[in-house]
C-alpha cells in the first residue's frame, strides 16, 4: 500500500511533463512544424552561448522574486495579483533614491533596494488594507492598483522625470554609474541580484515553515473563520502578508531598472508579475523551494523562444504556449490529486469512525 | 393516496438517522412528524421523496413497493417536499420557477403556464405575480410558489420540512388554511414536520413521533400534550437533590444586551454566571441560544446593553480582547469555525498557543502534540490531517486545544458525537477546571447532560432568553415544556423574535 502511494504520487509529479509536450506538439503539428525542431530551436536560443545562459539567469530573477513574494500571500489564501504594480513601485521609489542621492555605488544600491522593498510594500499594504478594510476583493483591488501605478510611472516619465532630449516612451536618462548594479564582466546577468532572489527564496521558505506568522498565515488561508476562532489576529497578518510580497515584488523593480534596463522605463514590469503569479501556482505555497526551478524553465523558454522566429518562421509567442500549458497540465493533475485524496479520506474517515464503533 | 413506510434504516457512518422506523400516511389528513433537532425527521422525509437512498426498508405508494432514485421519481408518483430552505431559483422570475420542471420542453409554453399559475392560485387566494422575480418575495410568498409549483406536477403528497421558521404569522395562518384545504377538499395527504409542539396541536389529525432516529408512538390529535413531551425527549427522572455549593464573584455579566442578526433579534439578555459555576443553554436550533453565546464571545455585534468580563466591559470589543480576558470559545460547527482543514494536528496545537514564540521548535511541538493527543484518547497522530479524523475524534482534538488557564468557557454542544464513556470523561476534564475558578457555559441539545452537568439552565425561545431555573429545580419534561414554548407565562406570541419579513 504504502510502496504504492510513493510510485503514484511520483507519477503524478511527473505527469504534467509528458502532458505539455503532447499539448504542445499538437499545436506545432497543427502549425505544420516539427515539435523536436521547435524544442530544439528553444533549448539553443536558450543555452547555446554563455551570453544566452547569463540572460536566462537574469530573466530569471526578477520572476523568482516575485514568486516567493507571491508564495506568502498564496499561503494565507490572498490572490495578489497587484505584483505588476508593486513592481513598478518598487522602481519608481529606487529610480528616485538613484536620482537623488548622490552617493557611491554600495550605499547608494542599499538604498535604492530599501527604497523599492519600502515602494513595493507600500502598494502591496493598499491592497490589503482595501480587501481588510474596504472589503474590496484583492483581484479587484490589485488590478486597480495595477493601472494607477502604471499611470503614475508614466507621468513621471514624461513629467519631472523628463530626459533632457524630451519624453518618451523609451523611459529616463540612464542611470548614473553608481546606481548601476555591476554585472558579471560582459554578461548581462547581476550577481548580486541572483544572489538576493536566492535569499528571498530561502527566506520565505523558511518563514513559512518556521515561523509563527507562516503557520498563522497558513492558518488564515486553509480556514479563515477556524483560524479566527483559534485567535489568530486575522488582519494584522493579512497585511504583513501584503506588504511582504509587495516588498519583494518592489526589490524585483529594483532589479529591473538598476540591472536590467538602467532606467526607468514605463513598461518596467514587463508581465513579470502575471508569470510570476503562474510560477507561483506551479509551486504552491507549501513548498517554494521549487520556485527557482520553475522560474528557471519560464525564463529559458522566454529566452530562447525568439530563435523560433529567426530559424523556423514560427511566432516566439510559442515559448508562452509551452509556458501556459504547463501551468494548466500541473493544475489539471493536481485537480485530480485533490479528488484522489478527498476520495481517501473519506475512506479512511469511515474506517476509523467504524474502528470507533468497534472499539 | 396512501403512503407506507416499513422498518425504514439509514446511517451516515456510524450514526443511526433512521433506525427502523415505519409509519403509515393516509390520503386526506393532515400527518404531523414530531421530533427535536436530529430525531431524525427531515432523514426519513429526504428517504421519502428520493433525496437520499435508504439502507433497508420498503416504501408502499397503495400498496405496491416503490424505490426512488431521485426527487424527479418521486413526484411523478405523487410525492413532493417542500424544504426547510425553498429550493427555488432567486434570480428568475415567478412564472419561470413555476414552469421549471413542469414543462420540460426545450420552449416552455409561457401562456398555459401563466394560466395554470393563475387557475391555481386562485383556487388557493394566492396572490403572487408571474412577473416578479423571486428574490422580492418573503419566504412564505417563496413557500406558496413551491406549493403551486408540487400540485401542478401532480404531487398528492405534500411534505413540508418545519415550514413556519421565518414567516409571519398572517402567512403561517394562511399557510395552514391552505393544508386544511389540501386536506380536507381535495384528498392529498400532508405531512407536517415540526418540533413546535402548539402548531402540531392546532393543524394535524395524527402524530408520529420520533427521538433518536426511532418512532417513541404515534397519536390522534388532540392528544394531551404531557404525553407528547414525553414520547419527543423520554421519559422524566425525579428532580436531583440541590447541591448545596458556594460560587465565587461574577465571571460573566450580561446586562440587557441585544443581538441583532438577518433572521432573529435576541433581545435584552441577561445573564450572570459565577466563578465555577456551570450554566447549561436549553433550546431549539435557531432559538438565538448560538447568538447569545457568540456575543458572550465577542464574536457577535451587540446593539444594546453591557457584557463584562471579570467586571470589565467588553461590550463592543473585538473578539481578541475577550481572549486576552481568559475566555475560550468552543464552536459547534468544528471544520467551518473550530479545525483548520489541511493543518496537522500539531500544527493546530502550536497555532493554539497564542503566545508561543516567533521560531517554531517543531520537535517541541510534535512532543507535545503527542501527549495531548494520549491524554485526550485521539485516535490519530500528530502529522495527521485533521480532516482524516473522525467526527468524534475531531470534538476531542477541539477539546484539548484549549488552554489550560480559562476564566470563561462558552462552548456549543462539547460532547456532541462522543460516545457515553468519553463525553463523561471529558465532563470530569471540563469540571476539573472549576477548582481554578473557571465558569462554564454550554449550550446542548442534550437534556440529560443538561440536567447532569450544569448548575443552572436558561431556555431560549424563538429568540427570547427565558430566567435560568436551577438544574436541581426541574426536570426533562420540565424542560421540554419550555423548549416547546409550553411553559405556562412562556407567552410563545410576542417573544423578543423579529420576524425578517
Amino acid at each position: 500500500m504504502k510502496h504504492n502511494d510513493r510510485w503514484i504520487n511520483l507519477l503524478m509529479g511527473i505527469a504534467p511533463i509528458p502532458l505539455t509536450l503532447v499539448f504542445t506538439s499538437l499545436i506545432l503539428l497543427a502549425m505544420g512544424a516539427s515539435p523536436w525542431e521547435a524544442y530544439r530551436n528553444i533549448f539553443n536560443g536558450a543555452f547555446s552561448s554563455p551570453e544566452k545562459v547569463a540572460d536566462v539567469f537574469a530573466a530569471c530573477v526578477p520572476l523568482v522574486l516575485c514568486s516567493a513574494g507571491l508564495a506568502i500571500t498564496f499561503a494565507a489564501g490572498q490572490w495578489n495579483v497587484g505584483v505588476e504594480g508593486q513592481i513598478i513601485l518598487g522602481a519608481i521609489f529606487a529610480t528616485w533614491a538613484a536620482r537623488t542621492l548622490a552617493w557611491p555605488q554600495v550605499p547608494l544600491l542599499a538604498a535604492m533596494l530599501l527604497a523599492g522593498l519600502l515602494g513595493g510594500a507600500l502598494w502591496g499594504s493598499f491592497a490589503g488594507l482595501l480587501k481588510v478594510f474596504g472589503k474590496v476583493h484583492e483581484i479587484f483591488g490589485g488590478l486597480g492598483l495595477n493601472y494607477l501605478a502604471q499611470a503614475l510611472a508614466i507621468w513621471l516619465i514624461f513629467n519631472p522625470w523628463k530626459p533632457a532630449g524630451g519624453a518618451t516612451m523609451s523611459g529616463t536618462d540612464l542611470f548614473p554609474e553608481a546606481a548601476r548594479m555591476p554585472h558579471l564582466g560582459h554578461l548581462r546577468v547581476a550577481p548580486l541580484a541572483v544572489v538576493l532572489a536566492l535569499i528571498a527564496v530561502a527566506l520565505v521558505t523558511f518563514l513559512l515553515r518556521g515561523t509563527r506568522w507562516g503557520l498563522e498565515l497558513k492558518a488564515l488561508g486553509k480556514g479563515f473563520v477556524s483560524a479566527f476562532t483559534l485567535g489568530v489576529p486575522a488582519t494584522p497578518r493579512l497585511l504583513t502578508a501584503f506588504a511582504a510580497c509587495g516588498g519583494m515584488a518592489g526589490i524585483a523593480g529594483t532589479i529591473l531598472c538598476s540591472a536590467r534596463y538602467i532606467r526607468m522605463i514605463p513598461a518596467i514590469s514587463g508581465g513579470q508579475g502575471y508569470l510570476a503569479l503562474l510560477v507561483a501556482l506551479i509551486s504552491g505555497s507549501s513548498n517554494p523551494q521549487w520556485i527557482p526551478f520553475i522560474a528557471f524553465f519560464f525564463a529559458a523558454a522566454g529566452v530562447g523562444s525568439p530563435q523560433l522566429e529567426y530559424n523556423m518562421h514560427l511566432d516566439s509567442s510559442l515559448g508562452g504556449v509551452l509556458e501556459a500549458s504547463v501551468v494548466l497540465s500541473v493544475m489539471f493533475v493536481s485537480g485530480w490529486r485533490v479528488l484522489l485524496a478527498r476520495k481517501r479520506s473519506q475512506a479512511a474517515a469511515l474506517v476509523s469512525a467504524e474502528q470507533e464503533v468497534t472499539a | 393516496m396512501k403512503v407506507e413506510l416499513i422498518d425504514i434504516h439509514k446511517h451516515f457512518g456510524s450514526v443511526r438517522a433512521n433506525d427502523g422506523v415505519s409509519m403509515t400516511i393516509e390520503s386526506g389528513s393532515i400527518h404531523g412528524l414530531l421530533g427535536e433537532n436530529g430525531a431524525g425527521k427531515t432523514t426519513l422525509m429526504k428517504c421519502l421523496t428520493g433525496y437520499q437512498t435508504i439502507d433497508s426498508g420498503t416504501i408502499k405508494v397503495n400498496g405496491q413497493p416503490v424505490a426512488f432514485a431521485s426527487p424527479a421519481e418521486a413526484i411523478r408518483h405523487g410525492i413532493g417536499m417542500l424544504h426547510q430552505e425553498p429550493l427555488d431559483f432567486p434570480q428568475m422570475r415567478v412564472l419561470d420557477n413555476f414552469l421549471l420542471g413542469f414543462d420540460t420542453r426545450l420552449i416552455p409554453d409561457r401562456r398555459a403556464g401563466q394560466n395554470r399559475l393563475q387557475e391555481l392560485g386562485t383556487r388557493f387566494r394566492f396572490e403572487l405575480d408571474p412577473d416578479a422575480e423571486v428574490t422580492s418575495l418573503t419566504i412564505g410568498e417563496r413557500q406558496q410558489l413551491e406549493i403551486l409549483r408540487l400540485l401542478a406536477l401532480g404531487a398528492q403528497v405534500i411534505i413540508l420540512d418545519e415550514p413556519t421558521t421565518g414567516i409571519s404569522a398572517p402567512q403561517k395562518a394562511k399557510l395552514f388554511a391552505t393544508l386544511r384545504q389540501l386536506a380536507d377538499d381535495e384528498r392529498r395527504s400532508v405531512v407536517f414536520v415540526s418540533h413546535k409542539l402548539e402548531e402540531v396541536e392546532q393543524l394535524c389529525d395524527r402524530v408520529t413521533v420520533l427521538r433518536h432516529g426511532r418512532v417513541t408512538g404515534e397519536a390522534e390529535m388532540p392528544c394531551p400534550v404531557s404525553t407528547l413531551v414525553e414520547l419527543m425527549f423520554g421519559r422524566s427522572l425525579p428532580p436531583l437533590e440541590c447541591p448545596t455549593v458556594e460560587h465565587g464573584p461574577p465571571v460573566l455579566q450580561v446586562e440587557g444586551a441585544t443581538i441583532p442578526s438577518y433572521r432573529l433579534t435576541v433581545a435584552d439578555t441577561r445573564l450572570e454566571v459565577r466563578s465555577g459555576e456551570v450554566v447549561g443553554i436549553a433550546g431549539l436550533e435557531g432559538s438565538g441560544q448560538r447568538l447569545f453565546l457568540r456575543a458572550c464571545a465577542g464574536l457577535e455585534r451587540i446593539t444594546a446593553g453591557r457584557i463584562a468580563i471579570d467586571g470589565k466591559a467588553l461590550s463592543h470589543a473585538p473578539y481578541r480582547k475577550f481572549l486576552d480576558a481568559g475566555i475560550a470559545y468552543l464552536p459547534a460547527n468544528r471544520m467551518d469555525e473550530g479545525l483548520v482543514t489541511g493543518l496537522t494536528l500539531t500544527e493546530h496545537f502550536a497555532l493554539a498557543n497564542r503566545t508561543g514564540p516567533f521560531f517554531i521548535d517543531w520537535q517541541a511541538a510534535r512532543k507535545e502534540a503527542a501527549e495531548r493527543i494520549q491524554h485526550y484518547n485521539v485516535i490519530g497522530r500528530p502529522e495527521s490531517p485533521v480532516e482524516a479524523l473522525s467526527g468524534g475524534n475531531q470534538q476531542r482534538v477541539l477539546l484539548a486545544l484549549l488552554r489550560q488557564k480559562l476564566r470563561l468557557l462558552l462552548m456549543e454542544h462539547p460532547t456532541r458525537g462522543l460516545d457515553v464513556e468519553s463525553s463523561n470523561w471529558v465532563w470530569q476534564q471540563l469540571l476539573a477546571r472549576r477548582e481554578d475558578g473557571t465558569a462554564i457555559v454550554f449550550i446542548s441539545a442534550d437534556l440529560d447532560e443538561l440536567l447532569e452537568y450544569a448548575d443552572r439552565i436558561v431556555v431560549f425561545y424563538g429568540g427570547r432568553m427565558l430566567a435560568p431555573v436551577a438544574a436541581c429545580d426541574t426536570t426533562v419534561e420540565g424542560l421540554g415544556y419550555m423548549i416547546a414554548g409550553k411553559e405556562p407565562g412562556a407567552g410563545a406570541q410576542q417573544g423578543g423574535a423579529h420576524d425578517e419579513a
